[in-house]
């Protein structure tokens, strides 16, 4: 029976992708390779914006609230999506906007807001590309 | 024995970090800075719990529930914030900045 159901799925999944039925916003197959690394880089980014955070809650340093425009280098909607949510889930920053090519943001300090600024976060998002 | 530690160790780590991003709530001025503090409770406290809790579990039903939690979790609580912090900008409230207290 097992077999069954996994021969019929395979059928679907075969036919769907003959027919193109599958796109590429829904579910993104083609950058399936570039998440693991991309995760271990965000995993790394979020425990060092939080050490971060947790030192200015806990002593009395300061903290400077910014809010700035950055560029949004990604094509596609979904990697506009990704990389505000990215800049979100890191503490420290918050995406307030999004339009077209800029993003507003609002970190919590100005190193926050200057590294953003230089985009060395922009440049590990996969950008996904609608092949057409 | 070993597993019990390293599921202690991360639960601990994650409470307490939960605890000061509450206490981070109190101690930030305005609404937007306090989303920040929320974002330490939402991220790694989140994750360290899941990831205890997980190591109890061991290799069973209720870790893959957890890690179904945890992906859910990873793309829905910045969308939440970034909607909270889109609402707050839309309704006109506006953030304190550190130039304003320059000013004054």
């Amino acid at each position: 029976m097992l077999g069954l159901g996994l021969a019929s799925i395979a059928l679907t999944i075969f036919l769907a992708t003959r027919m193109n039925l599958i796109d590429d916003e829904s579910y993104p197959f083609h950058l399936f390779s570039q998440f693991p690394a991309f995760f271990i880089y965000i995993l790394n980014e979020i425990i060092k914006a939080n050490i971060d955070v947790v030192k200015r809650i806990m002593t009395s340093s300061s903290i400077s609230p910014q809010l700035v425009d950055i560029p949004v280098p990604q094509k596609s909607d979904l990697g506009r999506v990704i990389y505000a949510n990215s800049i979100t889930l890191t503490p420290g920053t918050v995406s307030v906007a999004l339009s077209k090519d800029t993003l507003t943001i609002h970190a919590l300090t100005k190193e926050a807001a200057e590294d953003l600024t230089k985009g060395s976060m922009a440049k590990k998002i996969p950008d996904a590309v609608i092949k057409k | 024995m070993i597993i019990d530690i390293l599921s202690w160790a991360c639960l601990t780590v994650g409470g307490i970090l939960g605890i000061i991003g509450a206490i981070g709530i109190h101690r930030f001025p305005d609404f937007y800075s306090r989303l920040h503090a929320v974002g330490i409770a939402d991220t790694l406290s989140a994750i360290l719990i899941l990831l205890g809790l997980g190591f109890q579990a061991g290799l069973s039903l209720a870790a893959f529930k957890l890690f179904l939690i945890f992906v859910f979790l990873f793309f829905t609580s910045p969308t939440a914030s970034h909607a909270l912090a889109n609402a707050a900008l839309h309704s006109g409230l506006e953030p304190e900045l550190a130039d304003d207290e320059n000013k004054k």
